[in-house]
């Protein structure tokens, strides 16, 4: 099921009462989730994302706005009406239910001619529970299982109505490292065989670009960016989203555009298309992977330290334009040359090269020569 | 020498630790025995004979010709019988009418969202305050006006509520996690099936112990009962007890009288034998007597 | 959207209904009874309004025997009940063996009707023509003379009160406390101990400031539920406890309300609202000593 978003804003008194201005925690969003797809709604912490998914999911209501399941407007529509699943990040397994009667629960709900008898509501929930491959622990209380099982139960109550749409909630910030990739694995496997429209929210960027057909990226209530994760990665637009994307994340410097080139301090680290009297301040970002070692370089940093790490090379160095403490570059192993030297000169790969009004940290395009 | 020092030291020490131990267990002994001897008497002397009873001027700590007369007594020469069965209905109806009604209140002040309730719950937790004493005489009058006076409405409408176990259910209730309400939402389950199918059994336990304590409270009420009735047919235990001793065996029938207060007592303690740790944490809660 | 703004009241109706008729509307009633003079019961009317009824309980000499009564009661039993507590939780709490099952007999009297139990102690104390009592032959036979607790002198009686009293309210407060002794870390006990400090030290300096709010909680309520004694006394010595002169400010309240003597809300409102003063202010009092003493220990 196609999901449209319209407008869509949500806004909460504050919760100091002192202040009179509303929260906004949904700011005029707009966009099209496409049928069958797995979306991560990505975002730090406190940036409006849950919100959002609450807001799809109809436990809230927004201010204004509409949302369209395919082309009804469901904006006003109770949860319950909607056909959603939901998983939480704490999983609400129900505490004194075992893992079939869990899975049941929502089934138990219907009315009218959608009404089950008890055997079928056990097959379909049997059904949901081999599909997340649980269907040994049945019998168990949701306090006798791992992290990982009680996040398998949780997606299998949502599944079990089959819903048009999936929706969930942070759904691995509660596991350990190992189970995280697992899980996530588990997630996508889940959602092709099942070809729901999935939705999910994440602080994780890494967890978001692995197994998302497309992200959201979302700051302060303000939709970012939208896109497949590589074009995101590869064409920021603005810095907030170059910063949020890539581990180790993007390097940024203060510089300048001066007679149709780059300025990073007193080095013109790359040439630009654009017009010789343009000149402007601006932020420059540059992937880790943007960089080319080169003795005659383009750019000079100041040698840190230099970690070895099997294929690759990680640089640390220091540059006094540099905005972000520690600058991480990172190369092919075998090009490394040890030497006893205090400076590393680069050049740059163009396409791996961002900048950005330092204003309005807006991305500025140019054709790069 | 050293040595022997350490081990004079030692053997002092070990000395000291013994005779603070059986002190301590004397003297908790002796306050066990303090509470157990009435509850051994009351037995002993319901199983005497009522001529060899009399017949003590001694009393014995014994006896050796146990009788079951003076519970047969109890049961046809007065209506014991009549009073724990009153007593019997008086509990059920009361604990079950509260239990209902502060379970809705409790989940309407945990879950439900709505205008004035912040306002309505400070409200009801300074009700708290009132103290009984001040209430029972115009309650009293309303009964009395309401032509409720030994009936079982009567004895039994006042006490249906109670604002502190509102309070204690309210709290239990509210640490259910959020999601578990919003999951149920979004599953089309109503705030009345949440309530029935989720949170009374998450919260059973604390719902037991409520309702342990009601009973309890029930059982022994005195003061209500005996404003309330004056028609022996409606009196509860405590007051088929009071009556029983004014009035009861056409004389003085000590034994039949224990045998009575052995019948009595016994529901409560058996009760408490088998929810004791339940009925201990209840208390520590925040029960009082009374 | 409407009616789940409705949803919330009708949930709570039947709490709020029972509340307002049984707990608000009397609180507000017996203000106005305790005001209304001449009250006739019968015919529900009055003649005036002011300050007789206080003035009429204030002169009865049963109400002042109740008061007199209560207050003895109150000051023996409140500091004895906890002191005595306080004792047995420490001696419980430093034993490992039969810790449980003490601790099980010692709630017994928690459960027990009170009434009934009553019963009990009247016989055990109780002089009759047949024999003088359990308790009494206990007297002879360390050397002292018979007395008749129930019927007799009045410090005796006084004395069997006290003391049934106690043995009520004792399972409560061992409850508290042991628990409280419990709850406190037993981390402070080590330190204590590789210090070399005395127990009196270790007692007076860790344990009693641990475990003060509890003690000032117990004093409290201890306070407000040993005012409202009544049922204790009647189970000992009968449902005329004017006559016994053993009567209680709540005992006067429901005897001026109901029974041989009753038939005067008025009076009896008078007097629950006398007594509910009286509870206010020793709990003001007992709260402001707490703080202030807290601010002494910091």
């Amino acid at each position: 099921m196609k999901v449209t978003l319209e407008h869509l804003t949500k806004r909460f008194p504050n919760r100091n009462k002192k202040i009179k201005a509303d929260v906004v925690a949904v700011n005029d969003f707009t966009f099209e989730i496409p049928d069958g797809i797995l979306v991560g709604l990505l975002g730090p912490s406190g940036c409006g994302k849950s919100t959002a998914l609450n807001l799809i999911s109809g436990l809230e209501t927004p201010t204004e706005g509409k949302i369209y399941f395919d082309d009804d407007d469901v904006t006003m529509l109770p949860p319950e009406n909607r056909g959603i699943g939901l998983v939480f990040q704490n999983y609400a397994l129900y505490p004194h239910l075992t893992v079939l009667q869990n899975i049941m629960f929502p089934l138990q709900n219907f009315k009218g001619d959608k009404k089950m008898t008890k055997l079928a509501m056990e097959e379909k929930a049997r059904e949901a529970a081999r599909l997340v491959q649980i269907d040994e622990l049945l019998e168990r209380k949701p306090s006798e299982m791992s992290g990982g099982q009680q996040q398998r139960v949780a997606i299998a109550r949502a599944l079990v109505k089959q819903p048009n749409v999936l929706l969930l909630d942070e759904p691995l910030s509660n596991l350990d490292a190992r189970l995280r990739l697992q899980t996530r694995e588990e997630i996508r496997r889940i959602q092709r065989e099942t070809g729901v429209t999935t939705i999910f929210v994440t602080h994780d960027q890494e967890e978001a670009m692995s197994i998302s057909d497309l992200i959201v990226v979302m700051k302060d209530g303000v939709l970012q960016q939208i896109g497949k994760p590589q074009n995101v990665y590869d064409d920021p637009e603005n810095l907030f989203v170059a910063k949020f994307l890539g581990t180790p994340a993007i390097n940024v410097f203060e510089g300048k555009i001066k007679y149709g080139c780059l300025f990073i301090g007193n080095e013109n680290v790359m040439e630009l298309a654009c017009k010789k009297d343009l000149e402007k301040d601006v932020y420059i970002g540059i992937r880790p992977e943007g960089f080319i070692l080169n003795l005659d370089g383009a750019l000079s940093l100041e040698l840190q330290n230099v970690e070895v790490m099997g294929r690759d090379t990680s640089v640390v160095s220091k540059h006094e334009n540099a905005l972000s403490g520690n600058i991480r570059s990172i190369i092919n192993a075998e090009d490394w040359i040890n030497s006893e030297s205090k400076l590393v000169r680069f050049d740059l790969k163009p396409k791996k090269v961002f900048v950005f009004d330092k204003e309005t940290e807006k991305r500025i395009y140019f054709d790069k020569k | 020498m050293e040595k022997t020092n350490f081990e004079k030291i030692e053997a002092a020490e070990k000395r000291k630790a013994l005779i603070g131990k059986v002190v301590t267990y004397f003297f908790l002994s002796l306050w066990g025995l303090i509470v157990l001897f009435p509850f051994y008497w009351m037995i002993l002397t319901s199983i005497k004979s009522y001529g060899s009873y009399n017949a003590e001027y001694v009393p014995k700590f014994f006896t050796l010709t146990p009788t079951l007369q003076n519970y047969s007594d109890a049961f046809t020469e007065v209506s014991l019988g009549r009073y724990f069965f009153n007593t019997i209905i008086f509990t059920v109806l009361t604990t079950a009418a509260m239990v209902v009604i502060i379970t809705l209140a409790a989940f309407a002040f945990a879950r439900l969202k709505f205008k004035g309730k912040n306002l309505v719950f400070t409200l009801f937790l300074s009700l708290m305050m009132i103290p009984n004493e001040l209430v029972i005489i115009t309650n009293f009058v309303t009964i009395t006006n309401m032509d409720l006076r030994n009936s079982f409405m009567g004895l039994i409408l006042p006490s249906i509520t109670s604002v502190f176990y509102i309070y204690l259910l309210k709290e239990n209730f509210e640490q259910i996690p959020e999601e578990l309400y919003k999951a149920a939402k979004v599953d089309g389950t109503s705030d009345f099936k949440y309530l029935i199918r989720v949170m009374i059994p998450i919260c059973q336990p604390t719902i037991v112990t409520i309702t342990i304590l009601k009973v309890i409270e029930c059982w022994n009420s005195y003061v209500w009962p005996r404003l309330i009735t004056d028609d022996e047919t409606y009196y509860l235990v405590s007051n088929g007890i009071q009556e029983i001793r004014e009035n009861g065996f056409g004389r003085e029938n000590i034994p039949a009288m224990m045998a009575a207060v052995v019948v009595i007592s016994l529901p409560l303690i058996i009760l408490f034998l088998v929810f004791r740790k339940k009925i201990m944490a209840g208390v520590s809660r925040g029960g009082t007597k009374g | 959207m409407k009616v789940n703004k409705l949803k919330g009241w009708l949930y709570l109706l039947p709490a709020i209904l029972f509340l307002g008729v049984f707990l608000v509307y009397p609180l507000i009633d017996v203000v106005i009874y305790s005001f209304e003079e001449n009250y006739n019961f019968a015919s529900q009317t009055y003649t005036g309004v002011g300050f007789y009824n206080f003035s009429y309980v204030l002169h009865d000499p049963y109400f002042l025997q109740a008061l007199k009564n209560t207050f003895i009661l109150v000051i023996i039993t409140v500091p004895l009940s906890t002191g005595l507590a306080l004792i047995i939780s420490l001696g419980l709490s430093s034993i490992k063996k039969l810790q449980d099952l003490f601790q099980t007999v010692y709630f017994l009297p928690y459960v027990t009707n009170t009434l009934a139990v009553g019963l009990v102690f009247m016989i055990l104390f109780k002089k009759t023509a047949y024999s003088d009592g359990l308790i009494n032959l206990l007297i002879n036979f360390f050397g002292g003379e018979s007395v008749d607790f129930i019927e007799g002198p009045y410090w005796a009686k006084m004395f069997v009160l006290c003391f049934y009293t106690i043995w009520i309210v004792l399972p409560f407060k061992i409850l508290i406390l042991t628990s409280a002794l419990a709850s406190v870390n037993k981390d402070y006990y080590k330190a204590a101990k590789i210090d070399a400090t005395p127990k009196w030290r270790v007692f007076t300096k860790i344990t009693l400031p641990m475990i003060s709010p509890m003690i000032f909680y117990l004093v409290i309520t201890g306070f407000i539920g040993a005012f409202k004694a009544y049922s204790d006394s009647v189970a000992l010595f009968g449902t005329n406890l004017n006559v016994a002169g053993m009567n209680t400010i709540v005992g006067y309240v429901y005897d001026m309300l109901y029974g041989n003597s009753g038939g005067y809300p008025s009076y009896a409102s008078a007097a629950a609202l006398i007594l509910f003063v009286i509870v206010l202010t020793i709990t003001c009092i007992n709260l402001m000593v707490s703080k202030k003493s807290k601010i002494s220990v910091n």
